[in-house]
């Protein structure tokens, strides 16, 4: 809520939430840019952008569900 | 072709309940005897497709068909009586999960052999079978997203602002040329096949038109919201894997860039999205309407029946050397093959 002062930054932009889950990606707000280790980056402007953390997934920082468990 | 009234043509009846439709929206015959449509199998050709007309006239309606027909009371009544031999059909036949959580469970495990459509068209699947399953597929994809859009008005709150993101997405997120249904098109383009909205509805199977019709059902009607919301929940979980191994498809049998993409697309895409259904849409739905859950399921499991219909019934034609569809394909054109 913007108008809540405890949901704000110092500088007065809402806080970006990022949504964290122990089996899934990392979901953050977009437009995302994301710095690879070799100092290129990536980036989407999507609404809502899924990270992958299991580092499984064939599209890279994208999540492409390779978390799943396989059967 | 009328002027005032465009769209694709109707199709060719399959029997005596389609063929009453067809000539009612016509004006050359009275509406399908009740006793014609008691009898029409449920899944079978005659219903499905009177029931794909019907459900057409609420999206772009037919040539020469006036648009008051949409609303016509008569009309509608056929369709309850369709609708309702259809759902009943789908009641009694789908294999159901006891409960919401279990039935998402199933859909978020990946089979290390599987022996689905495309696995078999990932592994093996020509050029002729990539696009049959695109043509067919065509009565969904170039009027994607767009049967889920009824459902809106009857959400709130969390879930209303989740399906609206995801819908806004599927549409573009605004640009018109990354509406999910321009980018089929681009990619039939890459296969040779034409683009026409309707263009390939005489040569779908009963199996793709029921597929087709699950939609319209859940998204026409407020009571089946929750069913719905689970089969979009089924649509976007399942469909990562899926378009990884059809991209693959795509590229291992040169189809062109459009044609990988599409599918690329929705590797990525809808990673995301079945994390706002599941998380926002259902979860907020039931957040709200928590006696919703049952429907949820359902919508999720009958998705489930109707694709493995579908899918075996794709495999039994490709594997037997036969076209999966009810008129043959014209010759890809020379750019694309």
């Amino acid at each position: 809520m913007p108008n809540d002062p405890s949901e704000t930054t110092p500088r007065g932009a809402p806080a970006r939430r990022v949504t964290m889950q122990r089996q899934g990606p990392i979901l953050v707000d977009g437009p995302v840019e994301v710095e690879l280790e070799d100092g290129t980056t990536v980036s989407s402007d999507r609404f809502r952008v899924a990270l992958c953390t299991c580092r499984r997934s064939r599209r890279y920082p994208w999540c492409d569900t390779s978390h799943r468990k396989r059967v | 072709m009328n002027h005032e009234c465009p769209g694709p043509a109707l199709p060719c009846d399959r029997g005596p309940v389609s063929a009453a439709v067809t000539a009612y929206l016509r004006g050359t015959g009275p509406l399908p005897r009740a006793e014609d449509a008691d009898a029409a199998h449920p899944y079978g050709d005659d219903l499905q497709l009177a029931l794909y007309v019907c459900y057409e006239l609420h999206y772009r309606g037919f040539a020469g068909v006036g648009p008051q027909y949409e609303w016509d009371p008569g009309l509608l009544g056929v369709r309850a009586a369709l609708e309702h031999r259809f759902l009943s059909a789908l009641r009694a036949d789908t294999p159901g999960h006891d409960s919401l959580d279990d039935a998402l469970a199933a859909l978020l495990v990946e089979p290390v052999h599987g022996t689905g459509v495309s696995h078999y068209l990932r592994d093996e699947g020509e050029l002729w079978q990539l696009r049959e399953y695109a043509a067919q597929r065509s009565l969904y994809h170039l009027k994607e997203a767009d049967p889920h859009a009824w459902v809106l008005p009857r959400l709130w709150g969390r879930a209303k602002a989740a399906m609206a993101a995801v819908e806004f997405d599927e549409w573009g997120a605004g640009r018109a040329e990354r509406v999910h249904a321009q980018l089929f098109a681009d990619l039939m383009t890459d296969l040779g096949l034409d683009t026409t909205y309707g263009r390939y509805l005489d040569a779908a199977s009963a199996e793709l038109l029921a597929v087709v019709n699950l939609m319209s059902l859940f998204g026409l009607h407020r009571e089946l919201r929750g069913a719905l919301v689970g089969h979009f929940a089924a649509v976007e979980i399942t469909s990562s894997p899926g378009s990884r191994r059809l991209a693959e498809a795509m590229r291992r049998t040169g189809a062109g860039p459009a044609a990988e993409f599409f599918y690329d697309e929705h590797v990525e895409a809808d990673a995301v999205h079945e994390q706002v259904v599941r998380h926002d849409v259902i979860g907020g739905l039931l957040a709200e309407e928590p006696h919703l859950a049952p429907d949820v399921a359902f919508g999720i499991d009958a998705t489930g029946f109707l694709e493995d219909r579908l899918g075996e019934r794709l495999l039994a034609d490709w594997r037997a050397g036969r076209s999966s569809l009810r008129a043959p394909l014209a010759e890809a054109a020379a750019h694309s093959r």
